[in-house]
């Protein structure tokens, strides 16, 4: 303790510092940045989990390339994307903004978008997964049907099924960007649209001249993030899609889901950790582009 | 062109003030319709879990219909699951899961937080720039060394093997190290000339000073554990150490057509959060814009 003592005060602070940050600096090493580096290690590797690891360079890639199951789940990764985030962008905006004026119960308004949010993704899939049965079981076969509509295959169809999984991720993450658009609009100084009134601009004027251009970090937020998750979809499909994973014929499976059969139903440990590196860059490439195209002009 | 200048989002208000729910009635026609809309699509938006409630408290025979309301309701279903033994222990490793987790993150998100905001030392910048860089690292990415890891050490199918990934977070750290810079430096002053240590003023005098953030957190964590689903399937093997979104994925294959029963599993797992959701609604509403313009 005497030496403590000696200390200065500034040496001190160094002392608590690294005593504060020794745990949490292992814990990012060997659960962060270790495993990183083994997944790109394993990544040019061949291992089945029993057998040898053996070097095989960049076959994995190579194979990977050549593989028309992974430009089938690549394509339908990226229709994730294309579709979900537009979708969901443009929903959430139109709810805030209307949101944003109405002052009638507006708690519990806010609170019926909410709800999805507070749901896990398992059990509302499940959910859905029932509404798209055919008839007589599916509610909305059913209702349909009771309008006198013939019935739509969803989950069957090899073109509607993608559409089909996506809807509940929509859904469930709508109230989330509705709540961060709402606070963007919140912070918009009155100042403005007091100026644009004086000045007899029309609403539609109002929308595209000041709202939208100061929301543009909100969106740029909201981009982003839900970007990011519809590339990285998995628990919907897989629970949509038990009977055969990522089916009908691959028409719904993503990345992520192409990841775990080839690791944990395949033990192709090294195939999968090229497919996670891959994955890795999509999501860098995806997030820096968008960062870029929306932060700039 | 634009009449308004360009707002950064570091420095969007997110008073109370700005997200209290403003009040009165609606006052012209336009208004009126605009509500009408909008309730219309709320009650759209959640029809999801009316339906899975309903059909959870209907009887078989009557889950085909489309009727919201059960014209015999029923907890047989509930009596079923329950009896049934596996839900409980689905039910009671997520709980213990995701407050150890919870608890975990509070703790060393705010520590790690705080050290890197109120201390200088060397490799602070080099320690902060690592840790947020990790948040580019998809989970995915890691899951296979997690799991060759988990197998060299038995961690397999254990409480440890399922918590252990996400015991830490670069995302809470981000967040509480965002707040820290709001607790005057001279609090911390004061309070070390009052003769308290580091780690006393740390507990003492600065996680009281952030509590919304932590109740953030504590949300975001929570939430994010009890629903988690990629890792825990991967991790346990045996039934009795599945969370509950793990256990309701097997579930629902293995009762296959039976609905009102997969409804009441999806019900038990959704009924918790949304109870804490309705109780706690402004809080985790304020919460969420919070970490999510801040985080």
């Amino acid at each position: 303790m005497t030496f403590y003592r000696n200390l200065t005060i500034k040496q001190k602070q160094i002392v608590w510092a690294w005593a504060f940050l020794a745990l949490p600096v292992l814990f990012y090493g060997l659960i962060r940045f270790y495993p990183t580096g083994t997944a790109f290690l394993i990544s040019f590797q061949e291992w089945n989990l029993l057998g040898a690891r053996t070097w095989t360079g960049l076959d994995n890639y190579i194979k990977l390339w050549n593989d028309p199951v992974f430009w089938k789940v690549f394509k339908n990764t990226f229709a994730y994307l294309l579709i979900g985030t537009p979708v969901s962008l443009v929903l959430s905006f139109i709810i805030a903004y209307h949101l944003d004026k109405l002052r009638f119960m507006h708690g519990f308004l806010r609170m019926l978008y909410f709800l999805p949010f507070m749901t896990s993704a398992v059990a509302m899939a499940w959910v859905w997964r029932w509404f798209y049965q055919d008839v007589p079981i599916g509610l909305f076969n059913n209702l349909l049907a009771s309008v006198g509509i013939a019935q739509i295959s969803f989950l069957n169809s090899t073109t509607n099924a993608l559409p089909a999984v996506l809807a509940p991720a929509v859904w469930a993450g709508l109230g989330f960007q509705v709540i961060i658009f709402m606070a963007g609009l919140r912070a918009i100084p009155i100042s403005y649209y007091e100026a644009a009134k004086i000045d007899g601009v029309g609403w539609w004027t109002v929308l595209t001249q000041i709202t939208l251009p100061l929301l543009k970090p909100t969106m740029v937020f909201i981009v982003v993030f839900s970007s990011i998750g519809f590339l990285r979809i998995f628990d919907h499909v897989f629970n949509m899609t038990t009977n055969n994973p990522g089916g009908p014929l691959n028409s719904t499976k993503p990345l992520v889901l192409m990841i775990y059969d080839t690791a944990f139903n395949g033990f192709n440990m090294g195939y999968a950790a090229a497919q996670t590196v891959v994955l890795f860059m999509i999501l860098l490439i995806v997030s820096l582009l968008q960062l870029r195209l929306l932060r700039s002009e | 062109m634009t009449i308004a200048p360009d707002v950064p989002a570091g420095i969007r208000p997110t008073t109370d003030a700005a997200l209290a729910a403003p009040k009165g009635k609606p006052k012209n026609l336009g208004q009126i319709i605009r509500w009408l809309l909008l309730f219309a699509g709320g009650i759209l938006m959640i029809m999801p879990i009316v339906y899975m409630i309903s059909t959870s408290l209907k009887w078989p025979h009557e889950v085909y219909n489309v009727n919201l309301i059960p014209e015999e309701p029923t907890i047989e279903n509930y009596t079923y699951v329950l009896e049934d033994g596996r839900f409980y222990w689905w039910f009671v490793n997520s709980l213990i899961i995701a407050v150890i987790t919870t608890i975990c993150n509070l703790l060393f998100d705010s520590l790690v937080g705080y050290t890197l905001c109120k201390f200088r030392f060397p490799g602070r910048q080099l320690v902060f720039i690592a840790i947020l860089s990790t948040l580019m690292i998809p989970t995915e990415m890691l899951v296979i060394p997690w799991y060759l890891m988990s197998q060299s050490f038995g961690w397999l199918d254990t409480y440890w093997g399922i918590m252990f990934p996400g015991l830490m977070t670069a995302f809470g750290t981000f967040l509480m190290k965002q707040f820290f810079e709001s607790v005057p430096d001279d609090f911390i002053e004061a309070a070390r000339i009052d003769g308290l240590n580091e780690l006393e003023i740390w507990w003492k005098v600065a996680m009281p000073l952030v509590k919304p953030a932590l109740a953030a957190l504590a949300i975001f964590v929570f939430l994010g554990n009890w629903t988690a689903f990629l890792w825990p399937l991967i991790v346990t093997n045996s039934v009795d150490m599945y969370t509950i979104p793990v256990g309701l994925s097997g579930f629902g294959d293995e009762v296959d057509v039976a609905w009102e029963l997969i409804m009441t599993g999806a019900a038990i797992s959704t009924i918790p959060t949304l109870i804490v959701f309705l109780i706690f609604q402004r809080f985790i509403i304020r919460g969420v814009v919070m970490a999510g313009l801040k985080g």
